[in-house]
């Protein structure tokens, strides 16, 4: 966990007192809506279909038992008895009344919590892996390094009112479980020739209407220039970026018009002019923010404990778990265990008051009171005693998060969509309760193997259609819903775009269509162990889209 | 940001002038008296684009009650009462298409497909 200081208390503090003072000023009709837009949104707080939408920013992810009891709090006191964690690793609240959210950031300032820079354009909330500081494949905790960002960029007035929204994402692993490459800043760690730890600099990606993944400007960054160089990407963006076109001001948008090079040489200039100055890391100061980072006090502990293989042999349902939703730690005798927000005919990402309730005191008990949120629209339990797996299961499986479904084809992304968002075209949450319901069994879905289902509601991209192995995108066509699918997309260290198979079929037929890809998968695939993301790529979109296509 | 009174109102059907209230957000359809109800019963509507401009003028100025007030389409039904005109709006009315979680008393909408 890490652990906020008197000066982000303070400004978090500060905040609230501002937005008490603001919303007072709202209804009393001192500030009109459109002088109040701005202030609200500066604190996550968007207009939605039905009501006000509060978004929280959990920085990389990192959840504490107390931060979750809050908002479990949040839940029930302000909103309807349930939060929706999002593909930004935050959390909405659906249903807040205004005259009730200056309690409630008051409430979540307590436990150093904010809607800060959920919106606007500016940093947005800093994401990084799930399995940060656990994960056997890691060089080094990225959350270290997202938070040496996130406290310069927080409430940064340079960077405060930049072209459009700009997102960061921070990678230490081999295998990239944070979609680095959708980011507009995405920065891997790894060991150059002379084995020295940095950072390879990517930039320009995002989904949205016009998707790109990321471009590597710099091979590698040594670490006391992280700074100096972050800072010279949003220079350069600030100054070049488009302010003219709101559908052609993110950064991806520059670098591509420039080119990489060309925008990596501006970069490049901008950075020789300050990289020696304060913004140099000193090491002492990066040691300070890491020594914030209170890691738990393992016990010594064997991998594989006896009882485990016993549970194993004598329950399907937990070995179909152990072996999809609980993964290798760093830790000898412990393990990641991620919790499943992808109930059969569930929303995905939702979670009720009770559920986190519930989670908070499991992690207390079995994970040193650590919870972590992934871009996926899970939770995860990072310290748990392998010993602890059959308990943990049982107590998950009571409150309905013990789905054995991680990364399987009812593990899906999608965002709020039309049931709640004032943007979408289209309905992506019923799209994904049928498409749970149709592969409920769960041994049809290990047979499938790992396949990513992504959905958004617009082409806005919450839902990271494009990158998903299955992408489905709401439209709307004639005051219908339509729905285009894409195949072959990927987050990962190979990311890659799906591509369009062809028309949009309607709402009504889109599980038939997944159905259907999936059976023409399994006639396809060259052996069992050949994934779905694979034999499409072996065979690329064509048979898939005859098999589509060919009775509709 | 352009106003909606900016724009030229087309319309080719019966339509009414909706929002959301300051308070809390809960969808609110402007009424011939010119008052705020969250009854779709109370909403006024016209077929006139010029009485349709005048709703929607009334509905802006009210700026400390009602957000972002815009023109939307209603239907009427064989009981003869007027519904939304499209699923955006229908959503707005009803709530959600789906199932909340247990212990949410919002109404939901479970639409045919």
């Amino acid at each position: 966990m890490y652990v906020y200081d008197a000066f982000d208390r303070t400004l978090v503090a500060e905040r609230v007192a501002e937005f008490r003072d603001q919303v007072a000023r709202r209804f009393s009709g001192e500030l009109t809506e459109d002088e109040f837009k701005p202030l609200r949104l500066m604190n996550g707080v968007y207009l939605q279909l039905h009501a006000y939408m509060l978004r929280i920013a959990i920085p990389y992810g990192t959840l504490s038992s107390e931060q979750l009891r809050m908002l479990a709090h949040i839940a029930r006191r302000y909103d309807r008895g349930y939060g929706h964690f999002t593909t930004r690793t935050n959390i909405q609240f659906h249903w807040i009344k205004l005259d009730e959210l200056p309690a409630a950031m008051a409430d979540l300032a307590s436990v150093g919590m904010h809607g800060m820079q959920t919106s606007g354009n500016n940093v947005r909330n800093i994401t990084t892996d799930q399995w940060a500081g656990v994960a056997p494949d890691e060089i080094e905790d990225p959350r270290i390094w997202a938070e040496v960002i996130r406290q310069h960029v927080t409430l940064h007035p340079e960077f405060s009112f930049m072209p459009r929204k700009f997102k960061i994402c921070v990678g230490t692993s081999s295998h990239d479980r944070a979609a680095l490459r959708i980011h507009d800043l995405a920065l891997r760690m790894h060991r150059n020739d002379a084995g020295e730890l940095g950072f390879e600099v990517m930039v320009g990606g995002g989904l949205g209407r016009t998707p790109y993944l990321a471009k590597t400007i710099k091979p590698f960054l040594h670490k006391r220039d992280l700074l100096s160089y972050v800072e010279a990407v949003l220079r350069t963006y600030n100054q070049f970026g488009r302010r003219d076109n709101v559908w052609k001001a993110r950064i991806k948008i520059l670098v591509h018009d420039l080119g990489p090079e060309a925008f990596a040489k501006e970069v490049e200039t901008e950075w020789e002019a300050i990289k020696n100055g304060t913004l140099a890391l000193d090491p002492a100061a990066v040691m300070e923010i890491a020594g914030r980072f209170i890691y738990p006090d393992y016990a010594r502990l064997d991998d594989n404990p006896p009882e485990l293989a016993e549970k194993r042999r004598g329950d399907r349902r937990f070995a179909a778990w152990l072996d999809n939703s609980v993964a290798n730690h760093k830790a000898p005798g412990y393990a990641i265990v991620t919790l499943s927000l992808k109930p059969e005919g569930g929303t995905p990402g939702d979670c009720t008051a009770e559920q986190m309730d519930a989670i908070a005191d499991l992690a207390d008990r079995y994970s040193f009171g650590e919870i972590r949120v992934g871009h996926e629209q899970n939770m995860v339990m990072p310290h748990v005693a392998q010993r602890d797996l059959p308990a943990v299961w049982r107590a998950l499986d009571e409150i309905g998060v013990a789905g054995g479904n991680i990364g399987l084809v009812s593990d899906i992304i999608a965002c709020p969509g039309l049931d709640y968002c004032s943007l979408a075209n289209a309905r992506s949450i019923p799209i994904a309760q049928e498409l749970t319901r149709r592969f409920r069994n769960i041994d049809l879905q290990r047979d499938l193997g790992r396949l990513h289902i992504n959905i958004s509601g617009c082409i806005n991209a919450c839902g990271h259609h494009h990158v998903g192995h299955i992408g489905i995108l709401g439209v709307e066509k004639n005051g219908e819903e339509f729905y285009q699918i894409t195949l072959g997309g990927k987050a990962d260290e190979d990311a890659k775009l799906g591509t369009l198979i062809g028309p949009a079929v309607p709402y009504a037929q889109v599980a038939d269509v997944v159905e259907d890809i999936a059976a023409a998968y399994l006639e396809l695939r060259q052996r069992p162990d050949e994934l779905f993301i694979d034999t499409v790529n072996r065979l690329g979109v064509e048979p898939f889209k005859e098999r589509v296509y060919a009775t509709r | 940001m352009t106003s909606p009174l900016d724009q030229k109102i087309r319309i080719s059907g019966p339509v009414m002038v909706t929002a959301n209230r300051v308070g809390d957000g809960a969808v609110v359809y402007r009424s011939a008296d010119a008052r705020w109800s969250t009854d779709l019963a109370d909403a006024a509507v016209t077929s006139d684009a010029a009485v349709a401009r005048e709703l929607l003028k009334s509905a802006i100025d009210d700026d400390l009650n009602a957000v972002g007030s815009y023109i939307a389409p209603v239907k009427r039904t064989e009981t003869g009462r007027f519904q939304p005109g499209n699923l955006r709006e229908l959503i707005r009315w009803r709530g959600p298409s789906i199932v909340l979680p247990a212990g949410s008393s919002v109404p939901s909408l479970v639409l045919q497909n």
